[in-house]
């Protein structure tokens, strides 16, 4: 069967207000600024507003990113919410927000694949897309990591921040837009990044809040590994897929957990830091956020143009990794 | 495998990995002290050394490693 050809039509984020320094952490756990900037490459992130929920940053961020995909949210075919820090276990977010769209015929769930996620859901609105099924689908990353986040831990409050950012996919002219995905899980790598209760498991009690099970847990070490190896790995898949090579590279757009595992995997990959989209000192970590926001900064700094090649690359909770190749059709 | 060409490897490994000069790398370097690394350096160059020696290092062995002499030791065994 003759499939259409499918591409990212338009980019929205949301940052939220205030933000929050290393300057204004060394005041909450013992860090310094000199620590976290070396070891992360975080200088600030942003904090939700009290009243700001998940879905609220996803709003904003996919209103933006109707109007420059040139749609309203009634031509939306599937909205499809990337997030770890929903506004509540159910419904999922994809729904609140598709009420606050006014989307009517979306479809409209949220997706679990940590900080994969965004490019786990453009994968899946692709093949929604290019089968026929849909025309029009609103992938967003969203997280309000803050409110999951033990700010007595200085080995994970320092890392991550809160954030949104949406893309419209749909048909792009034959032959552009997504080239190839690469899509994986590790299971067993599980305990390695996440949030110990509130599920079916451990639901929530004063023995789990007491014991801080409701926030991120962390093994630094095994992640760091698996961030640099696995994003080696799948973007050399994703060459392999299409024959091309390092040097066809135009920009990558990695998942910005941390300046260090970027750097290791680029220069395992030999691409020049000027291919290498960065955004993670103004932000930190914001998990599903950080790829669709970082596209979103590249389209703002005219960074894409026809015909170029642009790699995406998520590694995170799950273990997950997912990536694509585009081949930039506008 | 000899002594010689493992301290060789894992010479050339430190060299690269922390940008140090080829003469300051000696077996009684400590990692941290002596060539500078921070706690992710060390985790880059473990995962170095577990792929140029094809092997893998835990995490409570990795954590005995402070010198070149731990490092060539370890991998010797392996």
């Amino acid at each position: 069967m003759e499939t259409r050809s499918v591409g990212f039509l338009g980019f929205g984020k949301y940052i939220p207000e205030k933000v929050l320094t290393n300057y204004d952490l060394e005041k909450m756990v013992d860090t310094s600024n000199e620590w976290i900037v070396e070891r992360t490459g975080i200088k600030e992130r942003h904090i939700a507003a009290p009243d700001q929920a998940t879905s609220d940053l996803a709003f904003n961020a996919a209103q933006q990113a109707l109007v420059n995909a040139g749609i309203t949210a009634e031509d939306l075919d599937c909205i499809i919410v990337a997030t770890v820090s929903p506004d509540m276990l159910f419904p999922s977010t994809a729904c609140i927000l598709q009420d606050k769209l006014g989307a009517k015929k979306a479809a409209a769930f949220d997706l679990s694949a940590g900080c994969s996620g965004f490019v786990y859901g453009s994968a899946v609105a692709s093949q929604m897309i290019a089968s026929g099924l849909y025309k029009y689908v609103l992938v967003v990353g969203a997280e309000t990591l803050s409110r999951i986040m033990n700010w007595k831990d200085r080995n994970t409050c320092v890392l991550f921040g809160d954030g949104a950012g949406a893309a419209v996919l749909g048909p792009v002219e034959k032959g552009y837009g997504i080239q190839a995905i690469e899509l994986g899980a590790e299971g067993k790598g599980g305990p390695s990044l996440y949030m110990p209760a509130g599920g079916s498991r451990k639901p929530a009690s004063h023995e789990t809040v007491d014991a801080a099970e409701h926030y991120i847990h962390m093994n630094g070490t095994e992640v760091f590994k698996f961030a640099i190896r696995i994003m080696v790995r799948t973007t050399n898949h994703l060459l392999e897929k299409t024959g091309l090579t390092k040097e066809d590279i135009d920009l990558i757009i990695p998942h910005q957990a941390n300046s260090r595992i970027v750097d290791s995997a680029a220069k395992r990959l030999k691409l020049t830091p000027d291919k290498i989209m960065i955004d993670l000192d103004k932000y930190g970590n914001t998990s599903g956020g950080s790829i669709p926001i970082a596209m979103c900064e590249a389209a703002e700094q005219g960074r894409y143009h026809k015909g170029e090649n642009v790699v995406i690359v998520g590694f995170g909770a799950g273990l997950t990794w997912a990536s694509m190749i585009i081949k930039w059709q506008a | 495998m000899s002594e010689q060409s493992t301290f060789d490897k894992v010479k050339a490994i430190t060299v690269e990995q922390l940008s140090v000069a080829p003469e300051d790398v000696k077996m009684e370097s400590t990692f941290i002290d002596d060539l500078g690394a921070d706690s992710l350096d060390i985790v880059e160059l473990i995962m170095a050394f577990e792929e140029e020696f094809n092997t893998e290092i835990p995490d409570e062995v990795a954590e005995k490693i402070r010198t070149v002499k731990d490092a060539v030791e370890l991998l010797d065994k392996k």
